[in-house]
């Protein structure tokens, strides 16, 4: 092993370090954003223009951003909570499109018979609901048979995904939709009203604020999210104490669920207004990165869920003004989450080159 | 500074080692002069000299954490010393990896075994040797070198089937086939039952005899002076000082050892009161997997007031009757457990806590608290009963912080608050901590494993002193532990664990350490 870099844990960790290691990874991902435009023959200043102030210069730019924002900030907030407990749900996808196929459908039936009042309320709750069942899949093939739920859970993101295909392909199809894939619009009855004039703001972002406040109160200040954190951190000392293994399974990938499916029900009822198959745009994967980035703690989700949500829109101002792929987007998702990675490890270790020796205890 | 006999100083001084005189004393076999090592948080080793000469067995004495382990790793290869140097027969050599150790002609016995369970005696020395000899022939080097130094071994059998003294019997022998000069046994008798270390010792002596020089790792006393004609004494990784331990009393030693006089432990005469706080009929549960053991048939009984002790070789049992009591695992039936009169065999943990129960168990971070949680957090783990979580399900923080505040206070646990980690803290301070957080709970069964494990000095007889104050109190407590002198001390009552059977409970002033130690060998 001579001459190969190896990891060394540093004595401590500074505690700041929790919070500059995502701040410098979004430098260096708009660092490289730089080189990157540059590579691709862009004046990088103009396009670095384009695609981070581009998208928030005026009143309407900044909704839109806040709209973006609320299905990540959901679904993220529901992850951690899972994450915190050492539940590995990478399939909010799939819980997303499972509550927007719930809200959907009781949309279709109900939105020409039920007040606006009861039925907005009734939408959300059955939103939960599709997203906790599709999630229940994975914490009883987990808890049952000790099914890994990272394979499960995203596994099924693909039948949800076939799922709302085949309904807006078949049975949900609009009859006077040109055959286009998807369902009528809802009737007004079915759609989140707009909180400032001009915008497509809904009042799903003000309610996505009470949940990450929830979500603060529930994970650092409530008996069962300390433990699903012990849970998580040391299972050995969960058992001692008595905190069942099992429970912290089906609340973390629950939360997970209920809180995608309730980001699903706020697309297909808010901007929407109706289903399509493409209905995900990888929300529940884009939410992964926004919990990470945002340390699993609610006020860090919110400013990376906003983070995340410009690239978004960056993205699209980059193929509208600059020529250049849908992908570019992806590309700085990616390279976040490697710099968040990588800023991570080189926090809890330093690299040192040269003799590799065993550590105290091994042979 | 470093203090060392005259005389040895006199005889090893630099300018001897450079050139060598038959008339002199000899040359040592292993020098280390000044050797350092620092670990990211503590520097384990502090200008360390140290010398053995050629068929002496030289004892390295130091309480836990003195930096022994840290020295022979380094004498073995396992790891770097920062700077320092070591010299092997008077050449100064730089020993890379336990390879370039084994070369020279050092072997090690390490307090773990690295044996493969699944393969045969020959088998396992063929592995660590690394050459191909044929396995015919080994087992017949084997069995001489076995007959010469008293070491009963056969060589076709396996090692699972094997008993602890018989696995350290295979490491030894491994070392012995490679002629070493110079065989480092890390706390070799920690493993044993107590009828095993006479042997040992003859078996070592008859080793030294024939010019193999030992390096005898230990914080045992009597065995030091029982067995070493020198011994080097180590403290928070320096040397304090070089004595020959014969020449010394053992509580001399001792406080040489942490540099004041051994703390005592005060016991008042035998407290038990008639009711029965814990009560075992007949218990019995499988192994979790192929290497557990079976707990068969267990009985026991616990009274109010008393402490009973259950010895036994670690691996017979102990654990698994430890998660049995504590609720970890759940037995067959409610009946045959019964917890201050309650049938409470199919009583999860939180169920029998509710009861009146604590338990301390022998892994302390990971287990009994969460590394990387603060103190305060970690006292949540057991003790949110204690009020300390709000009627909608919110914790009380207030009330978190001045529980751990009393414990930190009333249990002199070092730290910088209730905020600090709980892998910040030392063996000795965490386990104060811990035992701290279940006393204040005021249990009426404390379950206790291995309390004084890895711990200072200081710290283990502020916990045995926790222990006896407790029962005073009127509590029943169940210590299980692999030290006898332990539980001689403190118990009132001691039973034997012995291949997941309990030998009935006999009182601890009409036994002594041979019965117990034959009891532990399964006789």
């Amino acid at each position: 092993m001579r001459g190969l870099p190896r990891l060394e844990p540093r004595a401590r960790t500074a505690h700041w370090m929790r919070i500059v290691s995502p701040v410098l990874a979004a430098v260096l991902t708009a660092l490289c954003g730089l080189a990157l435009f540059a590579a691709l023959g862009k004046d990088p200043v103009a396009a670095f223009k384009v695609f981070f102030f581009n998208p928030v210069k005026d009143l309407y730019g900044v909704s839109e951003l806040f709209l973006k924002a609320t299905p990540l900030l959901l679904i993220a907030m529901g992850l951690a909570v899972g994450f915190r407990a050492n539940v590995w749900n990478i399939g909010a996808e799939g819980q997303y499109i499972l509550g927007a196929i719930a809200g959907a459908g009781v949309a279709l039936a109900f939105d020409q018979r039920l007040p606006a009042v009861v039925l907005l309320p009734t939408l959300f709750i059955a939103g939960a609901l599709g997203g906790m069942a599709w999630a229940a899949i994975p914490a009883w093939l987990r808890t049952r048979f000790n099914a890994n739920e990272i394979l499960v859970s995203l596994m099924l993101v693909y039948v949800a995904q076939l799922l709302v295909s085949w309904l807006v392909h078949g049975p949900w199809k609009d009859p006077q939709g040109f055959n286009f894939p998807q369902t009528r619009m809802f009737e007004a009855a079915a759609v989140l009203p707009q909180i400032v004039e001009g915008t497509r703001l809904t009042h799903t972002f003000p309610l996505a604020i009470v949940a990450l406040a929830a979500g603060h109160l529930f994970l650092n200040r409530s008996f069962i999210g300390y433990q699903l954190q012990v849970v998580g951190l040391a299972p050995p000392a969960a058992q001692h104490a008595g905190f069942p293994i099992r429970r912290a399974i089906w609340i973390g990938l629950l939360a997970g669920g209920a809180m995608a499916g309730v980001a699903g029900v706020s697309e297909v009822a808010g901007p929407m207004g109706q289903l399509t198959e493409h209905v995900a745009n990888h929300y529940g994967f884009a939410a992964i990165i926004v919990a990470f980035l945002g340390r699993l703690h609610p006020v860090g989700i919110l400013f990376a869920s906003l983070l995340m949500a410009l690239l978004y829109l960056g993205g699209e101002q980059a193929q509208q003004y600059l020529g250049l792929p849908a992908a570019v987007a992806k590309v700085f998702q990616g390279m976040l989450l490697f710099f968040l990675l990588a800023t991570d490890v080189l926090a809890q270790y330093r690299i040192r080159w040269g003799l590799s020796p065993l550590r105290p205890g091994e042979r | 500074m470093i203090a060392h006999d005259p005389s040895t100083l006199a005889a090893y001084s630099s300018e001897t080692d450079r050139v060598p005189d038959s008339t002199r004393a000899p040359t040592p076999r292993l020098s280390l002069r000044a050797l350092c090592k620092a670990w990211p948080s503590v520097l384990a080793n502090d200008r360390v000299d140290l010398d053995v000469a050629p068929g002496e067995i030289h004892a390295v004495l130091g309480e836990n954490g003195a930096g022994k382990s840290t020295l022979v790793k380094i004498i073995y290869g396992v790891i770097q010393a920062d700077s320092g140097e070591i010299l092997w027969e008077g050449r100064p050599v730089r020993i890379p990896n336990p390879a370039a150790a084994r070369a020279l002609g050092i072997g090690m016995v390490f307090q773990h075994f690295s044996l493969f369970e699944t393969l045969t005696v020959a088998e396992n020395i063929v592995l660590g040797l690394g050459t191909r000899t044929p396995i015919a022939a080994l087992s017949e080097r084997i069995v001489d070198t076995s007959r010469q130094y008293g070491l009963a071994i056969d060589p076709r059998r396996y090692i699972h089937e094997l008993s602890v003294g018989e696995r350290q019997r295979v490491e030894i022998v491994r070392c012995l086939l490679q002629s070493p000069r110079l065989l480092i046994m890390d706390e070799p008798t920690s493993v044993l039952p107590p009828q095993l270390v006479a042997p040992l010792f003859d078996t070592l002596r008859a080793i030294a005899a024939n010019g193999c020089s030992i390096l005898y790792i230990s914080h045992k006393l009597e065995e030091i002076r029982a067995l070493c004609e020198r011994a080097t004494v180590m403290r928070a990784g320096r040397v304090t000082t070089t004595c020959r331990p014969a020449e010394h009393r053992a509580d001399e030693l001792a406080e040489m050892m942490i540099g004041r006089e051994l703390p005592q432990v005060t016991r008042t005469a035998a407290a038990a009161r008639p009711d029965r706080v814990l009560q075992v009929r007949s218990l019995t549960l499988p192994a979790v997997h192929q290497h557990g053991t079976r707990l068969d048939a267990i009985d026991l009984e616990l009274r109010a007031g008393e402490i009973l002790g259950i010895a036994g070789i670690s691996g017979n049992g102990q654990g698994e009757l430890l998660d049995a009591l504590s609720g970890e695992r759940l037995a067959a039936q409610d009946e045959s457990i019964e917890l201050c009169g309650q049938a409470v065999g199919r009583v999860d943990v939180q169920g029998r806590r509710a009861l009146g129960l604590a338990t301390v168990v022998e892994e302390r971070l990971g287990r009994g608290a969460v590394p990387s949680l603060s103190l305060s957090q970690n006292a949540l783990l057991t003790a949110h009963r204690q009020a300390l979580v709000r009627p909608g399900g919110l914790i009380d923080r207030s009330g978190l912080r001045r529980f751990t505040e009393r414990c930190i206070a009333q249990f002199s646990v070092r730290c910088s608050g209730p905020e600090s980690a709980a892998q910040s803290l030392s063996g000795g301070n965490l386990q104060r901590f811990i035992v701290g957080r279940e006393l204040l709970q005021a249990p009426r069964v404390l379950l206790i494993a291995q309390p004084t494990w890895g711990v200072d000095v200081g710290a283990a007889a502020f916990i045995r002193q926790s222990l006896l104050d407790l029962r005073e109190r009127g509590a029943g407590v169940l210590l299980i532990s692999d030290d006898l002198d332990e539980l001689f001390e403190i118990s009132d009552r001691i039973a034997v664990i012995a291949g997941g059977r309990l030998a009935p409970a006999r009182p601890a002033a009409s036994t002594d350490a041979a019965e117990i130690g034959l009891l532990m060998a399964g006789a």
